[in-house]
């Protein structure tokens, strides 16, 4: 097994990218770019925000997490595994045939709470988290984290339309706009500006921050917890690829990548 | 006192008239379930559950991709979600939401929808699913129910509460005779003998069932011994009762609201040629689509009616002598 000399970076964030760098080139394929876009949110949420244990990981009260972007997943599942929900070489049997780290989230994995890769059905099973904790007088908290790509799915303004409509402000939609997809970028596929005026006549509390600036993640998700009667929706302005200088901003690394090793080693070098 | 009431065999009762009946009843018995609806409740007979208890309802609007995927979330709370709509939306629209977000999961949710097949009758084609049994049934682990009747349907209903996992269930929408006594006992994932008979078996679901009984009667007059098996679990599929079909009577006849292609007797069929080869027919909604019309008028137009299931019987029959005679 390879060394993973994880905890050098002083950086949880660096830390969830290398070890989902290392999980992708492992698996000869997998999506880096977005996986990088959200490490800084994934650090804040899981080492700092949401109540878990991760020795019980489906623990009845516990805050939820939904990555609706599924395809970033080896960034969750390093999280995960940071967090200790399993063991981090666990990750570098990703999208193996003997592994239990599908290509794209499975709820069988220990600490994933919603099947996603398909794009646009995220928030909706978030809101429903959030509305089965209303029901019972729960106080556990939801969180959802969307791409571009659920952002232009239908489904995903059904959500929003009926989340607002119930007042789940035990809900936060955290939006990773790096704006650029699959193919290309956002504004030549499908063009979604305004998006705060959108959010925002929806009924929704919106933020905007800089996805990257952990102290903006942090004060944006105090502010989502004390605001009261409505969902909270985080636009979080990003870059596909953040941190390593190659790949930032370059389409080709959206996913699925086969990373050579010495691409790999250099990337490590960066983070 | 919580009771329960049933109708009289004979009755020509909607189906939906037991789901808004049997949700009353079973919410005062237990609180583990909560209903999910898309502005349709008085469309599918669950009104006066929405009326009587509003608590117990969540509203979703038109809106059912996300009313699906939101029960995925709201039954990994402990709650069981009954999420019910049309079956052309219930099951077409948000069918992936269904396979994905539910299914895939493994969620606890529980689908029950109305307005399939040509018993929608004159709101047409659009809403007639006639393809929702065998979308449903290919998707892995999903439990599908096609209760014949009232009756049967609240038998159902209330086994369904106690099921764990994702199922989906038919809710009849025009009137139906009532066939299943009020004391029989529903297990899910068995068939019933309805009628005993040596010559042929009809195999029908659903609002097929009354008919096939009636088609039995009418050959009965003939001299032919039909028996009839209601097959309300169309999965898991009862195999015993359809190997016992197969040797005792040696011929099969499906009958179904529904496309003759990937329902019911797709699923009979796959299981008879793997393990008792006898030659079938099928009656079914031959591969079109559906038409406005009565519920009354339309199976004898679409070739689901009791004339169509006698005649199907008929040509297995009348082959079985020529071949027994060469």
């Amino acid at each position: 097994m390879e060394e993973l000399n994880l905890m050098d970076t002083n950086s949880l964030a660096n830390d969830i990218r290398k070890l989902s760098l290392k999980s992708i080139h492992a698996a000869r394929s997998g999506h880096p770019g977005g996986s990088f876009s959200i490490a800084e949110m994934l650090a804040i949420l899981y080492f700092e925000e949401m109540n878990l244990r991760p020795d019980e990981p489906r623990w009845a009260d516990r805050d939820r997490f939904i990555l609706s972007k599924g395809h970033a997943c080896p960034a969750l599942y390093a999280a995960l595994a940071l967090k200790g929900y399993f063991p981090e070489s666990d990750c570098l049997g990703l999208r193996k045939i003997e592994s239990y780290l599908e290509g794209h989230p499975d709820v069988r994995t220990p600490g994933i709470d919603a099947a996603s890769g398909s794009l646009g059905m995220g928030l909706s099973q978030g809101m429903g988290y959030a509305m089965g904790a209303k029901h019972q007088n729960k106080d556990f908290r939801t969180y959802v984290l969307l791409g571009d790509g659920d952002m232009q799915e239908g489904n995903t303004w059904e959500a929003l339309m009926c989340a607002a409509h119930h007042d789940l402000d035990n809900l936060v939609a955290i939006y990773d706009a790096n704006l650029l997809q699959g193919d290309d970028f956002v504004e030549n596929q499908m063009n979604m500006h305004p998006m705060d005026e959108k959010i925002k006549s929806f009924g929704w509390n919106f933020i905007e921050i800089d996805g990257h600036d952990e102290d903006a993640i942090r004060t944006a998700l105090k502010t989502a917890k004390t605001t009261k009667g409505k969902p909270t929706f985080v636009l979080a302005n990003t870059v596909k690829g953040k941190g390593v200088s190659f790949m930032e901003n370059i389409q080709f690394w959206h996913g699925s990548v086969t990373m050579t090793d010495e691409q790999l080693n250099d990337a490590l070098a960066e983070l | 006192m919580n009771s329960l009431e049933y109708w009289n065999v004979g009755d020509d009762i909607s189906v939906r008239d037991a789901f808004g009946r049997v949700l009353i009843h079973a919410a005062g018995l237990r609180d583990d379930f909560v209903l999910f609806d898309a502005d349709v409740a008085g469309g599918t007979g669950a009104k006066p559950f929405v009326a009587a208890m509003p608590e117990r309802v969540v509203q979703f609007g038109i809106a059912e991709q996300n009313m699906m995927a939101a029960a995925a979330g709201f039954a990994e709370t402990g709650i069981t979600p009954i999420v019910s709509t049309f079956a052309a939306f219930g099951t077409m629209r948000a069918h992936e939401q269904f396979r994905t977000a539910v299914a895939f999961a493994g969620r606890n949710v529980k689908l029950c929808c109305s307005h399939h097949g040509l018993d929608v009758g004159p709101d047409g084609p659009t809403a007639q699913a006639l393809e929702d049994l065998a979308t449903m049934r290919a998707i892995p682990d999903v439990t599908v129910i096609s209760p014949a009747d009232a009756n049967e349907f609240m038998q159902a209903f209330l086994a369904v509460l106690d099921h764990k996992g994702p199922l989906y269930m038919r809710i009849g929408r025009s009137n139906t005779p009532v066939v299943t006594a009020a004391d029989e006992p529903f297990e899910i994932g068995k068939a019933k003998r309805v009628r005993e008979g040596k010559d042929i078996t009809i195999i029908a679901t659903g609002v097929m069932v009354s008919r096939a009984l009636k088609a039995a009667e009418e050959m009965a007059d003939k001299g032919i011994e039909a028996r009839v098996v209601n097959l309300s679990t169309i999965k898991p599929l009862d195999g015993a009762e359809i190997l016992a079909a197969a040797k005792d009577t040696g011929l099969i006849v499906t009958a179904e609201d529904h496309n003759i292609m990937g329902g019911m007797g797709s699923a009979v069929a796959e299981f008879v040629v793997e393990n008792c080869p006898v030659p079938m027919k099928f009656v079914g909604v031959n591969d079109t689509f559906g038409k406005s019309g009565e519920h009354t008028d339309l199976p004898d137009h679409m070739g689901i009616g009791v004339n169509d299931i006698v005649k199907a019987c008929n040509g297995l029959l009348s082959n079985k002598e020529s071949s027994d005679a060469s």
